[in-house]
């Protein structure tokens, strides 16, 4: 099974429950915004620690409150793409995509893929949303993940932006054969995208 | 312009305030981390503790400061011992007072800009496989680091300035401890050396305003969200 995520977590008066088992491919989290979709990524990620519960991804345990394993963040090899692009405004957009990767073996493919080598010298702050959004992804995929967490990836973008990220994901879930793990409210978007479709 | 004594003067003035501000940055970016990041109890009490020095009468800070390192004090008597040194009536005594009174001054800077790093950038370096120590040295060390220099420039403006805690911990020995404003003060007991006063005094606010001119250029690129490496 690629992802096995059963939690429970309270944040203040809210109460964040899951139980999902999901096979290959990619697996779309779809419901209405504030409702904690975006805990759940976080609690896979090591950023959020579940009240209780256990989280494995492609057979590897990465928390279990009955045994007490708690990977952190760092070890768990998530390829995490969130909501915001989050890039390093201190650091051009080519050490931002090797910020987690061992040497820049991948750079050129994974360049070549998103449609990005006329930014590698830029400056974070000088990307549109839709470039920074694609920087964000390379620099997950760069970073040797073992699985993908996606928050919301195409929110925020104009419709062709939309179109350019959502062929570049497609190719990400057929070429690179990682699980995945997607946040969306958008329902055409879950439709296009999702190997398998979970209402929460 | 200046005469060679009064040289010595501004010389001996940069110097413990060089010195006063190199010897307490680890210090007050070590506070400044505790207090922006940390829980724990008694953090209130640590605050209230590290801006004591800006609110206590500066010749209180002095005597205290005398207390602990005179000849039997628990500081004087440790350094008389170990090294066989003492700082009473040395310009080391006069950095030392200058660095206590600078302290407050550089720890807020320091909080305002590690508070000011954005931690969801931390939280996406930990996901990409850096540890706390790498995250530490290539996010939030060069993304607070105008503030942190901001603080340092600051720490040394006011350490040149120093006056009240100086000359009650260690006196106003020319060539030792006299700096700037110790100077002036003599300078003003004297009849007839109100160029003497003049002069100094230009020479205290042209340094004191560089510095804070330095300082605010720095902040502002904190506020703007830029960093300067």
């Amino acid at each position: 099974m690629s992802f096995e995520i059963h939690v429970e977590k309270r944040l203040g008066e809210a109460k964040v429950g899951l139980d999902l088992t999901a096979g290959e491919g990619l697996t779309v989290l779809f419901g209405p915004s504030g409702i904690g979709k975006t805990s759940v990524l976080n609690m896979v990620a090591g950023l959020l620690g579940p009240d209780r519960g256990r989280i494995a991804v492609a057979g590897r345990t990465l928390f279990d409150s009955a045994t007490g394993v708690d990977v952190a963040p760092e070890h768990r090899r998530a390829g995490y793409v969130f909501q915001d692009p989050r890039l390093f405004p201190h650091r051009r957009v080519r050490a931002n995509l090797l910020y987690g990767a061992g040497d820049d073996a991948g750079l050129a493919a994974t360049v070549a893929m998103l449609g990005i080598g006329h930014l590698l010298d830029r400056w974070p702050r000088t990307l549109s949303g839709g470039e920074a959004r694609r920087v964000a992804i390379g620099r997950a995929l760069l970073s040797d993940p073992a699985f993908l967490l996606l928050d919301e990836p195409l929110s925020s973008l104009d419709r062709s932006r939309r179109g350019e990220i959502m062929d570049a994901l497609l190719r990400v879930r057929d070429e690179a054969g990682l699980p995945i793990l997607m946040v969306t409210h958008d329902p055409e978007e879950a439709e296009r995208l999702g190997t398998r479709i979970v209402a929460v | 312009m200046l005469s060679p004594a009064e040289w010595t003067i501004v010389a001996l003035s940069l110097k413990v305030g060089g010195v006063a501000m190199a010897a307490v940055l680890p210090l007050a970016f070590a506070l400044a981390w505790l207090l922006a990041r940390g829980r724990f109890p008694g953090k209130l009490l640590l605050d209230a503790l590290v801006h004591l020095p800006l609110v206590v009468p500066p010749v209180v800070t002095g005597w205290l400061l005398l207390l602990a390192f005179g000849p039997n004090g628990p500081l004087g008597s440790l350094l008389e011992r170990w090294f066989g040194v003492s700082v009473l009536f040395r310009w080391t005594g006069a950095a030392i007072a200058a660095a206590i009174m600078a302290l407050p001054l550089m720890v807020r800077a320091m909080r305002l800009s590690i508070e000011a790093v954005d931690r969801r950038l931390e939280s996406a370096a930990r996901t990409l496989g850096a540890g706390p120590w790498r995250v530490f040295w290539t996010l939030t060390l060069p993304l607070s680091l105008p503030g942190i220099l901001a603080g340092a420039v600051l720490g040394f403006a006011r350490s040149i300035g120093e006056f009240g805690a100086t000359i009650t911990f260690v006196s106003n020995v020319p060539g030792e401890t006299q700096t700037l404003p110790l100077a002036i003060y003599s300078a003003l007991q004297q009849p007839g050396a109100e160029a003497t006063v003049w002069r100094l005094s230009a020479m205290s606010v042209a340094l004191s305003l560089a510095a804070l001119l330095v300082s605010e250029l720095l902040t502002r690129r904190v506020r703007r969200g830029l960093h300067v490496l």
